[in-house]
């Protein structure tokens, strides 16, 4: 701690960091444009410029730039002092000589910093009265618009993009007054997480193009806190309506999830809820006589009280829902909706992390990992923030030099220029290339089996009590134990895997590596990656496989199926499915999204999306977080959970009686299911007031109400009330600070913009308000370790039969983000990947079609060249609207 | 007492490089010899004893730089030497590059033997091809001979160098920009601390010294600290190569005591005014330096001296501005510069400097306003060192507050009549800087 005057006022500090943080995390407010809480400090904006003094007899002082200095013992130093104010001033005035001054026609018009930070300095009069600066814009995909007029060269896109984000193809060019920033030529971004320039651009630069085609005003949304349902992390997310629409979704601030960013599939795959495949009206397949209403909908329901129903929840559906389901069919009647296969590696995981002793790191205990490996999976596409995380991890170790030379970490170009290109550990294990291998100590490529092989010779080397691995090439004898020497010399080794390699030896593998580690340092971690955003959370809740759904049915009485939010056709076989169906007396299925199985239901119940319902989602870290109702939908589409309320009554089912609200089922499931304990106490119940005050949705400035619906009806129509949580549906209520878990937007008077976050954090970049939301209920449990042992025999090529294995897409493999169209304009066609010698083998070109047999069902799919899968092996992109269900890795004839 | 200069003395009367024989001939690589007995530490010793400051502009002790560098760093360890001249009316390293590169080149082994550096570049200006010519020449005939390359001499000591030449920005002449654009990043430069003693080329300990710096160091392993500092008229030791260009009867560059007069420099040794010309000022190092005026001709041309009248010897080399040249149009040409040369990474250079160059192009062409030079003075304030990223705008705003205290009656001539009453002295008038109506 520190003791620093600021306009001779004492206050104590944190040491070490610097002068403009310390400001902000003091609520101060002080201007800056290029300093990111996440990104560090350059120095080249100016704009943060103070006083500071030599002594308290130090009257003149000296200018200098709050983000470059650290913090020292009884300095003194001024935010108001005069020459500094005008000198900020020009600054704003310097960077408006270019500006367009185009606020009225711009997306980040009166949600702007810059326009924050011209009040802020008091600039409001132009001197500068020369022509402007122009420059042509560019194209650069779907995602992101481009406006180049309005920069204000703060090189805060850059510095994200590449040395953030890893990024290739997004850069400073020219010089002088005349720098732009863009790409080499006009063309899709590539890095995938370039959404993220939206909100790291200052001004209205990059902006978010998907809000371009339905744009409203930022402040004109009714907002909630929201979960990404889009993979497993559970990033958290702000998602905004208007006129009834989902309109866009920004980063919400954890500093244990997500930080500051998304991925651009979390970011732009939330179309597919005003996407023309959603389901708005129920359907009653014998019914064609007119509307179906309510009364018809349970009426028609109601003639099932008497039959045997079965569940079959889902992995993307909340905790919520999938237990109303559960309680609603009886605990023996509820399947999990995912295959046997899926449902063994969920439960594994789920193992892994209950029983185990190694405690599951969230992504920001990642970013500090000092030694990291991952096993199978590809990252950037199966768990993209998981990627980023790792991409700040390789940094750890060679900041330990930075740190000896006395560069403070903050000092961003400086210690990147004495760190060079120096990595720390990072080993890779996959099926082939990814898009972290530019940053890895050493990849190492193979089957599934052949990575659950290395990674258990590793293990063995750490701990010679965990099994032994036979008949390993001399390599990968050296490997192994490379891998086991960097992550027993680091400080705070992570071991990465999961789900999508289709391996439980993998993730076994994983398992024995990290409790060996973990033996020898506490401070291991693990994290393991899942298939869907509640896949852990399923797990839970428990349930047999859709398999043993499909074995019940036959021989039995007539028995009907309530299917929730999942399309059977993804977990499994089109002829399996197609049995199922047909055998079913009625199949009632409760989905927002139409797909193969909602075309098979007799009874069709529109549902809300995660924008339209309150639902608890479980994370691969085990961390339970609330997803809120952003607007309640029309045509009386409501939440799962509520409809299987509804359809209980219908029943006269006895096990939801007393259900009202969403309290009231997240409360039965705490209590019900031990393992989620506390799960309703993860955030302030519906009836939390603050000064009786509910948290509103919209703020203060939202426009048009009075007058919005008047199309309709002239008087302004009573807002919808919310019975399920503190937040409100109006402009009204709390205008301090929300509990952390009930953020709905970042605001703060002459804060308008995203980089309101600091007035939320405790300390900059840290923890928010109260903590970080979100509760981590799955912990590992076991006392000591226990090692897996069933090591898979070594792989070998067949004569005429190549091993499938799965590649996940970042843009294409998840089934809800595919729906949105900038997204699946990012998306590729379906292919097959092979090692070109294997394709010079088979005689094919690149783009050439390819027969292959699959299970018995011949396909015809164009060869995509991969030089780095291993030979005998052929990669498939699996999840594609287009694209077969399998259980992969799977052995196919290819001719 | 026949006049000293060491660093000129041997070069040819036809300017011709001298061979790596000849340069031996004239007792060229003693130093090198000489040195190899001694201990680094000595070396470093003798250089900050010799009181020798760096010729680049700065005048910071080259012993002292070289102290920062810690000498138990495992290597690499780079030496950079500073040939990016690109000072406008700056010429002097010219002459040392183009006439004797060994001179240069036998400077470097000493310096970095000195911080024990393995590794070095001669940073050079991209027009310099003569000199470039010259220097790949003499760095293969140094390597033949033993000179550079693994264990020196047999002493064990390895030093490699190299040829860069640059892509003709004037930003590369700051030091750390140069190490950016050695590295093959964006000229732009960094912030200090870290400075490239500790933090340098790809994040390595570095020193960069001018060429000139350079040339002093083997005449001063040869001849000791107390002759060097003999060589001098004044506190500031050794020689100085001074230029001067503008219209005078015979610009040149002269090997020179440090500490002769400026009017010594323009009255004897460039043979005064142009015949109806009369001296009006000067840029006594390049054009990032404060106007002199006849008031300063009696000043002695070393860094205190200098300093002391309110300038700065930066490169030595002094433009000088006679009474028919319009000094507003003089500053604006300069200013242009400035505005073509900024890297652009911060605020105040990249915005304003462009600015001023618009307002002095106005006041040029007679649509100056009253309150222009409010806003004139505004950027003179607030360029200044500390306030821009590094010290190129406040070196960009030197001629412009000198121009503004000495020469404001011209300014405010120009805004109240309209036009320039400068004769004969037409300047394009820039579209681009075209006031709007």
């Amino acid at each position: 701690m520190a003791t620093l005057y600021i306009d001779n006022e004492p206050y104590e500090v944190s040491s070490g960091k610097n002068l403009l943080e310390t400001c902000l995390t003091l609520g101060l407010d002080l201007p800056y444009f290029c300093w990111h809480p996440a990104l560090g400090s350059v120095g080249a904006c100016r704009q943060c410029a103070i006083k500071v003094f030599k002594d308290e007899n130090d009257k003149k002082g000296r200018l200098i730039m709050s983000c470059m200095e650290p913090v020292t013992n009884n300095q003194r130093i001024s935010i108001s002092d005069a020459e500094a104010k005008e000198f900020r001033e020009h600054v704003i005035g310097w960077l408006m000589t270019n500006h367009p001054h185009d606020c009225a026609v711009c997306d980040e018009g009166g949600s702007c910093h810059l326009q924050d930070m011209t009040v802020m300095t008091g600039h409001a009069y132009r001197q500068f009265n020369y022509k402007k600066r122009t420059y042509k814009n560019q194209y650069l995909g779907p995602f992101i618009n481009h406006e180049m007029n309005r920069c204000i060269q703060c090189y805060r896109c850059v510095r994200f993009y590449k040395d953030y984000a890893g990024g290739k193809d997004l850069d400073a060019f020219a010089s002088k007054n005349n720098v732009y920033f863009g790409r080499h030529e006009e063309g899709v971004l590539e890095n995938e997480f370039s959404g993220n320039l939206a909100e790291v651009c200052p001004t209205g630069v990059f902006t978010d193009k998907t809000l371009k085609q339905h744009y409203t005003r930022k402040w004109d949304l009714t907002m909630a806190p929201s979960i990404c349902t889009h993979c497993s992390l559970g990033c958290n997310t702000i998602a905004g309506e208007r006129y009834g629409s989902l309109r866009m979704i920004t980063n919400r601030y954890n500093g244990q999830v997500n930080g500051y960013f998304l991925c651009d599939r979390g970011r732009f795959g939330y179309e597919f809820v005003n996407a023309s495949s959603r389901l708005r009206v129920p359907v009653i397949q014998d019914d064609v006589n007119g509307e179906v209403t309510l009364g018809k909908l349970l009426k028609s329901i109601s003639s099932l009280k008497d039959s045997t129903i079965i569940g079959i929840g889902s992995p993307r559906a909340s905790l919520e829902s999938n237990f109303a389901l559960r309680k609603l069919v009886g605990s023996e009647n509820f399947y999990q909706g995912v295959s046997q296969k899926e449902w063994g590696l969920t439960n594994t995981v789920l193992n892994i992390m209950s029983k185990g002793v190694v405690p599951s790191l969230c992504m920001k205990d990642v970013e500090k990992a000092d030694a990291v490996l991952v096993l199978g999976e590809d990252l950037t596409n199966t768990a993209p923030m998981l990627a980023l995380a790792i991409r700040q991890s390789v940094r750890q170790q060679p900041m330990k030099e930075v740190a000896k030379a006395n560069i403070p970490a903050w000092h961003d170009a400086a210690a990147r220029e004495l760190m060079q290109e120096e990595k720390g550990p990072l080993f890779l294990a996959t099926l082939a290339a990814t898009k972290l291998d530019d940053i890895a100590t050493d990849t190492y490529r193979g089957v599934p089996d052949t990575l659950a092989r290395i990674g258990f010779a590793v293990a063995n080397r750490i701990d010679n009590s965990a099994p032994a691995v036979a008949d390993l090439t001399p390599d990968e004898q050296k490997l192994a134990q490379k891998i086991a020497d960097a992550l027993m010399k680091a400080e705070r080794p992570a071991v990465i895997s999961g789900t999508s390699c289709g391996s439980e030896p993998l993730l076994n593998a994983a398992a024995n590596i990290a409790s060996a580690l973990h033996k020898k340092n506490p401070r291991t971690g693990i994290v393991l990656t899942l298939p869907e955003c509640n896949s852990l959370g399923l797990a839970l809740l428990g349930g047999p496989a859709i398999e043993k759904a499909f074995e019940a049915l036959p021989g039995s009485k007539p028995t009907a199926a309530i299917i929730l939010e999942n399309d059977v056709y993804r977990h499994a076989s089109a002829e399996s499915a197609g049995q199922f169906f047909s055998s079913c007396k009625c199949v009632v299925v409760l989905d927002h999204t139409a797909s193969s199985t909602t075309q098979k239901a007799s009874i069709l119940i529109p549902t809300g999306t995660f924008a339209e319902a309150d639902g608890t989602l479980l994370n691969n870290e085990g961390r339970a977080q609330r997803s809120f109702q952003v607007y309640e939908p029309a045509n009386g589409i409501r939440e799962s959970w509520r409809w299987l309320m509804q359809i209980g009554e219908a029943l006269e089912r006895a096990n939801l009686a007393g259900w009202k609200s969403h309290g009231d089922v997240i409360k039965a499931l705490a209590n019900e299911i031990g393992d989620l304990k506390g799960v309703d106490k993860i955030v302030p119940d519906s009836t939390f007031r603050v000064d009786g005050q509910r948290i509103p949705r919209e703020p203060h400035r939202y426009s048009g109400r009075t007058s919005m619906n008047a199309n309709i009806e002239v008087s302004e129509q009573k807002p919808a009330e919310d019975p399920d949580s503190p937040l409100s549906y109006t402009m009204e209520g709390l205008r301090s600070l929300p509990p952390s878990s009930l953020i709905p937007y970042f605001w703060s008077p002459g804060w308008n913009s995203v980089q309101s976050t600091n007035k939320y954090q405790e300390e900059i970049g840290g923890a928010l308000r109260g903590g970080d939301p979100g509760v981590c209920v799955v912990k590992p449990q076991g006392r000591e370790a226990v090692y897996f042992t069933g090591i898979p025999q070594a792989f070998h090529r067949k004569q005429n039969e190549f091993l499938v294995v799965p590649f996940h897409h970042i843009f294409g493999t998840e089934q809800l983000s595919s729906l949105s169209p900038a997204v699946a304009e990012r998306s590729p066609k379906p292919y097959v990947a092979l090692n070109p010698q294997d394709a010079m083998t088979l005689q094919k070109k690149e783009g050439e079609l390819i027969a292959m047999k699959i299970d018995g069902k011949p396909h015809q799919l164009p060869v995509k060249f991969n030089a780095t899968i291993p030979f005998g092996v052929a990669g498939f992109p699996v999840g594609l609207p287009e694209t077969d269900y399998w259980h992969l890795p799977l052995w196919a004839e290819i001719k | 007492m026949t006049m000293e200069r060491p660093l000129t003395q041997r070069i040819r009367e036809d300017k011709r490089p001298l061979t790596l024989k000849e340069y031996e001939q004239v007792g060229g690589y003693q130093a090198v010899r000489k040195m190899l007995k001694m201990s680094p530490v000595q070396v470093q010793a003798l250089v900050k004893d010799s009181n020798l400051r760096g010729r680049g502009g700065a005048g910071f002790s080259t012993g002292l730089k070289w102290s920062f560098v810690p000498l138990d760093a495992p290597k690499p360890k780079y030496l950079v030497a500073n040939a990016d001249e690109m000072e406008p009316g700056t010429f002097k390293d010219r002459i040392l590059l183009e006439c004797t590169p060994h001179q240069l080149i036998e400077g470097m082994i000493v310096a970095a033997y000195a911080i024990q550096a393995d590794s070095s570049f001669i940073y050079l200006r991209w027009a310099y091809k003569t000199a470039a010519t010259a220097i790949l020449r003499a760095l293969a005939e140094a390597e033949e001979a033993g000179y550079l390359g693994k264990n020196i001499l047999s002493s064990g000591f390895d030093l490699h160098m190299h040829l860069h030449t640059g892509v003709g920005r004037y930003m590369c002449g700051e030091e750390t920009a140069m190490l950016n654009s050695l590295e093959g990043k964006r000229a732009t430069p960094r912030a200090k601390p870290p400075f490239p003693q500790v933090s340098g080329l790809f994040g390595r300990p570095t020193i960069v010294n001018n060429v000139e710096t350079f040339c002093c160091l083997p005449h001063i392993i040869n001849n000791g600290a107390a002759w060097f500092k003999g060589l001098s008229l004044t506190g500031d030791a050794g020689t100085k190569i001074y230029g001067v260009s503008g219209k005078v009867k015979k610009p040149g560059a002269w090997e020179l005591p440090m500490g002769v007069t400026l009017r010594e420099l323009i009255e004897e040794h460039a043979g005064g005014m142009q015949d109806g010309l009369k001296f009006r000022g000067a840029l006594p190092g390049g054009a990032s330096t404060d106007f002199l005026v006849e008031e300063h001709l009696d000043v002695k041309m070393d860094y205190t001296s200098v300093a002391a009248a309110g300038s700065r010897l930066g490169t030595g080399t002094i433009i000088v501005m006679d009474d028919k040249t319009c000094p507003v149009g003089f500053v604006k040409n300069l200013e242009h510069f400035f505005a073509q040369e900024s890297c652009g990474f911060c605020t105040p250079c990249r915005e304003g400097i462009p600015w001023v160059e618009k307002i002095l192009n106005s006041i040029e062409h007679g649509e100056g306003r009253p309150e222009d030079i409010k806003v004139l003075e505004f950027h003179t304030r607030y360029l200044g060192p500390g306030n821009t990223f590094c010290a190129f705008a406040p070196g960009a705003m030197e001629p412009l507050q000198s121009a503004l205290k000495y020469f404001r009656e011209d300014f405010d001539r120009h805004i109240h009549d309209k036009q320039c009453s400068y004769s004969g002295l037409t300047h394009k008038k820039l579209e681009t800087v075209n006031r709007k109506s």
